[in-house]
């Protein structure tokens, strides 16, 4: 009886496993054709890109997108010296207070401090963007499925028309990557919306390749520790286990 | 401990300590001397690597204790501070968010082990009974664990799980805001959870510590389910096992490095790296992996049962499933009941080992049908599984 039911189990679950395709299925994210530098057990990230990336950021996502798990100090790590580090947080006007007087003042920047938001609170940011919330950008690269390549595949996936059936109304833009297929932030990329400091040419598929990478390692910025420090570990355990399999042998022999 | 069995040991300052509280007496008459049976396979070690990871996870544990903050405003930032700016504070993170997965896999090998071979037959069933107690409080810790950092995922699952004891007829709802500290899971939730999650794992402790107590009664059971008949079929436990065992912890820790400095985010979900937002419910609410074929389990009873021929519902399908989920540990609990064969190990049951297997297949459907959308056809698979789970027994 019992095999009874595993055969109708196993039938079942073979016709269940056939995917189901609709209309309204997001399209999967994928990665840049040259691939992602961070990518496999000894990716590292491409230090230029970052850069370029944190200048997107800076330029272009940051009117609207809050970066507040990030501090100013921590752009040194993109191969930034103390002094531009320095030069990049005093851009900044940071409210701080109260003083002596018991008033509040607004200061220039230090490293010390976290990235400055664009609005004081989600009220303002709703209010200011047609009652939709652009989110903080500190995590998105480990907050959606796909990482980073699904925030490259959305950012290039603008400026396709909707399949016929498919209305967009007024205010949303279409876009197959985001679910749903409609989102309520324009295309925030053109072709040479920054001007990039080191030269590369600012396609809209460059810059969301180098915003993509920038948001990845301000999500993760330990990974290339991370990943250091795994090879050694494993390297180490895998000897380590050669030498206790012997041991074990060496013990096991000495049964009567 | 009669001082007749107490070892003579050579350092003084061990032996002065030894006469007066005979601990070292007792790790060599319990870690040392003991006799093991002689041909444990690997799947003897699981019992080890759930310890080791026992007290890896309170070590990870407490450091991580001593940065995190229990309040709604600010737990989810705390641990993102530990990931950013305090050393090593990711390494400890990575290896305690991935322990209890590793913690899981070595108690469900641990246990699938314990129903092949019967070693909760006579004379081992409260040995038995001890280790599905460590198993529910496991389960009640990592789910307070996990609400923890406070994401949409650790905030959903806690308002599911919780709202459960609502089907509890009668006093269900005045339980549940008894638990929540309020009307919603928020703050009181939280800290309460926190306080838990710290506290649990020293009952653990303590309950492994009868869980091995009586096993030194009873002495292992083996591959073969015979009990040993004289000195020759066994080994002092050290040096045979405690090499064996590290050999087996050490290839066990290989694959914990893998995961937690290649993989770290594998088995968890990306939504809890979203700060919770009790205004915005997630696509799809679904547990860690190792409750999904409890999840399966719930979901997959749909039907109210009626009074016949009235509208009143006596066993709404919310409690049904309930019933059904806290059945099937409560199944695992009752399990040297079930089972009156005097025959121990499935080594020598042919047809036991048969259903055995379609009871694994079933517990990884279910596990497979937890994670998807409770829509068809999922929905009916895991009422098969669940069916072949409790037709086991």
């Amino acid at each position: 009886m019992l095999r009874h039911s595993f055969l109708i189990l196993a039938v079942t679950v073979g016709l269940a496993s056939m995917p189901a395709m609709a209309a309204e299925d997001t399209l999967p994210p994928h990665a840049p054709a040259a691939g992602w530098p961070q990518a496999g057990a000894f990716g590292t990230y491409d230090r230029a890109s970052l850069q370029r990336g944190f200048q997107v950021y800076k330029q272009v996502c940051s009117l609207c997108h809050s970066l507040k798990l990030l501090a100013y100090r921590d752009l040194t790590d993109l191969g930034f010296s103390e002094a531009e580090v320095k030069a990049i947080a005093a851009e900044a006007t940071i409210h701080d207070g109260p003083n002596d007087n018991g008033d509040m003042f607004d200061r220039p920047g230090r490293p010390s401090d976290f990235f400055v938001s664009p609005f004081p609170n989600d009220q303002a940011a709703r209010a200011a963007n047609a009652g939709a919330l652009p989110p903080d950008l500190s995590l998105m690269a480990k907050a959606r499925h796909g990482g980073e390549s699904y925030i490259y595949s959305l950012l290039s996936g603008f400026g396709q028309t909707p399949p016929a059936g498919e209305t967009i109304p007024s205010g949303m833009n279409y876009n197959p990557y985001f679910p749903g297929h409609q989102i309520a932030m324009p295309p925030p990329l053109r072709d040479d919306a920054v001007a990039y400091a080191d030269g590369t040419k600012a396609t809209v598929e460059q810059e969301a390749k180098d915003v993509a990478q920038f948001l990845a390692w301000a999500a993760e910025p330990k990974m290339e520790v991370r990943k250091q420090t795994g090879l050694k570990v494993v390297l180490f355990l895998i000897v380590f286990a050669g030498i206790m399999y012997g041991v074990k042998r060496k013990v096991w022999s000495k049964l009567p | 401990m009669a001082s007749s069995e107490r070892v003579n040991f050579k350092n003084p300052v061990i032996k002065w300590v030894d006469e007066r509280l005979p601990l070292f007496s007792l790790m060599h008459k319990e870690y040392a001397a003991f006799p093991t049976p002689k041909n444990f396979n690997y799947l003897w070690n699981f019992g080890a690597l759930a310890m080791f990871m026992l007290v890896a996870m309170i070590a990870t544990g407490v450091f991580l204790a001593m940065y995190y903050t229990p309040s709604t405003d600010h737990a989810f930032n705390s641990v993102e501070r530990i990931m950013r700016d305090v050393n090593w504070g990711w390494m400890i993170r990575y290896i305690h968010m991935n322990g209890a997965s590793m913690f899981f896999i070595a108690v469900y090998v641990h246990i699938f082990r314990g129903i092949y071979y019967g070693s909760y037959k006579k004379p081992r069933e409260l040995l038995w009974i001890l280790g599905v107690i460590i198993l529910l409080l496991m389960m009640a810790t990592a789910f307070m664990g996990y609400v923890l950092p406070w994401g949409q995922m650790s905030f959903w699952g806690a308002t599911v799980i919780t709202n459960l004891f609502s089907a509890i007829p009668l006093v269900g709802d005045k339980i549940v805001t008894w638990l929540w500290g309020g009307f919603s899971v928020d703050n009181p939730t939280l800290n309460r959870f926190y306080a838990l999650h710290y506290l649990l794992p020293f009952v653990i402790f303590a309950v492994v510590f009868l869980h091995v107590a009586a096993l030194h009664i009873s002495g292992s059971n083996n591959p073969t389910g015979i009990d040993p008949k004289s000195a020759k079929d066994t080994v002092p436990f050290h040096p045979y096992y405690t090499a064996k065992d590290c050999f087996g912890l050490t290839v066990f820790l290989i694959f914990y490095a893998l995961v937690v400095f290649y993989a770290p985010n594998a088995l968890g979900d990306p939504d809890n790296y979203i700060p919770a937002n009790p205004m915005v419910t997630p696509a799809h609410i679904v547990p860690e992996w190792y409750f999904l074929p409890f999840y399966a389990i719930l979901r997959s009873f749909v039907w109210d049962i009626h009074i016949p021929f009235t509208h009143v519902v006596l066993i709404s399908s919310k409690l049904g499933g309930v019933i059904l989920m806290f059945g099937a540990v409560a199944m695992l609990l009752i399990l040297p009941w079930l089972d009156k064969s005097p025959v121990r190990s499935a080594m020598f049951r042919p047809l036991y080992k048969k259903l055995f297997w379609v009871f694994v297949v079933a517990c990884l459907v279910l596990g497979y049908i937890g994670g998807k959308p409770p829509e068809q056809p999922y929905v009916f698979i895991g009422q098969i599984a669940t069916f072949v789970y409790f037709a086991f027994s």
